[in-house]
């Protein structure tokens, strides 16, 4: 499969680029949820992950802002680029649905990203290596929680587990960006900046095999084809709308500081 | 003229005398936030802080009040630098903070462990500290449970004592 290519830009801007990305429009997609949670302990528990990620998109930010031709600040990255020059990965950008779809994109995402912080914590960049450390200890946390809620609720009634396994059904084709790189990725492993993505593949089907064994939930289907794109800047319809809920009030005062 | 070293106490001690904005019993040297202050023979002064978790909205405030609480102490110049690395965790917090989040009604957090992995094992309806129990902070019991691992601050799980009924928040080890 050829992904289109991301030209004119440093390898190691666009990497900080996917994470800050990824973590910022995840974080978005969650702060959706507050104060519509089906308990106050998960309106709570859900609002602190997307601090958590909020957080780290900024500390990733920074590092973008090092190789950044333009020096642009965290807020010229959050807000003033456009659909295509946003690199998060396909998973992060599906709307909510059911809290079920939220809790398996969830469940996805943190296994995933716990796997790559860790490995991200022995790169050969110090500002690499630093922000992952920072990171990895909270998403211990968000793993462990997402993973928890997926047994919970396919071991609570039909309907839960009926509604997890179809949102894990549904949300599988989003998971094999994950783990396909592209030019940027094997220039980055090369120098041991970055493990490359499909390294990961392995230890986090082993992961979440684990799950939902406990689970006793099947598998999706391995063969299944996947989407990409996203972290070459090709998004859905839905991004463009979040950015806009995200970006219009920077927008609509440019230059304006609290 | 004030020597550098009862310069560099000075600091320490007005730093030692600022308050965490959401906890105010426990200071940010307690916390373990503030790592190193330097304090040159002309004046010059930096301190190096450690962010608590990454999302932490109270950073900036802290920020804030550490060029405030150090005003007028003749220092010629103020630099705050942000250390990334090590991470902030809780084992930095001193033995006599930990008894002021107690006092307080927060459960302290346990050593973290040294390992982070990902482990199973007991996922299902697992207490956060899968080897400790956690003590209510208001009866002393360890018959307690954990309601979420996030609780109203990023730093805090929620609790609930099955002896006393009350519900408490525990500092999560990180």
């Amino acid at each position: 499969m050829k992904l289109p290519t991301v030209s004119d830009i440093d390898s190691r801007l666009l990497f900080a680029l996917r994470m800050a990305d990824s973590a910022v429009i995840l974080a978005q997609r969650l702060c959706e949820w507050c104060g519509k949670c089906p308990a106050p302990e998960e309106d709570i528990a859900i609002s602190n992950v997307a601090l958590d990620l909020l957080g780290q998109a900024r500390l990733w930010y920074a590092v973008a802002s090092q190789h950044d031709p333009q020096h642009r600040t965290e807020d010229d990255f959050a807000f003033l680029r456009d659909t295509r020059d946003y690199y998060n990965v396909l998973l992060v950008e599906q709307s909510n649905g059911s809290y079920a779809d939220t809790l398996a994109r969830q469940f996805y995402f943190d296994s995933w990203h716990y796997l790559l912080l860790e490995q991200l914590t022995q790169s050969e960049d110090n500002s690499i290596a630093d922000t992952a450390s920072k990171a990895l200890v909270e998403v211990d946390y968000h793993v462990r929680r997402s993973s928890d809620l997926i047994i919970r609720l396919a071991n609570g009634t039909p309907v839960s587990k009926m509604l997890i396994q179809d949102g894990l059904h549904r949300l599988w084709a989003y998971t094999g960006e994950l783990f396909i790189g592209d030019d940027h990725d094997e220039a980055l492993a090369l120098y041991g900046l970055i493990p490359r993505p499909d390294s990961l593949q392995a230890p986090w089907k082993r992961w979440i095999a684990e799950v939902f064994n406990e689970a006793g939930l099947p598998l999706p289907a391995p063969q299944t084809w996947m989407q990409t794109g996203g972290r070459q800047g090709q998004h859905g319809e839905a991004h463009a709308y979040l950015l806009a809920e995200m970006q219009c009030l920077h927008r609509s005062h440019p230059g304006v500081r609290w | 003229m004030v020597s550098p070293i009862d310069q560099h106490v000075q600091v320490w001690r007005r730093l030692a005398s600022i308050a965490d904005p959401e906890i105010p019993v426990i200071s940010l040297v307690d916390l373990g936030v503030i790592r190193e202050v330097q304090v040159t023979a002309d004046g010059d002064c930096c301190v190096a802080i450690t962010p608590t978790y990454s999302g932490c909205p109270a950073m900036q405030h802290i920020r804030d009040a550490i060029e405030v609480s150090l005003q007028s102490t003749g220092l010629r110049t103020l630099k705050i630098e942000t250390r990334l690395s090590p991470p902030w965790t809780t084992d930095w917090i001193s033995e006599d903070g930990k008894h002021k989040l107690k006092q307080y009604g927060i459960a302290p957090p346990h050593a973290r462990s040294t390992v982070h992995t990902i482990d199973t094992s007991g996922l299902r309806r697992r207490p956060l500290s899968a080897n400790q129990s956690v003590e209510c902070p208001q009866c002393g019991s360890i018959e307690t449970r954990c309601l979420s691992s996030h609780g109203s601050t990023a730093c805090k799980a929620l609790y609930r004592c099955s002896d006393c009924l009350e519900p408490f928040e525990y500092f999560k080890p990180i």
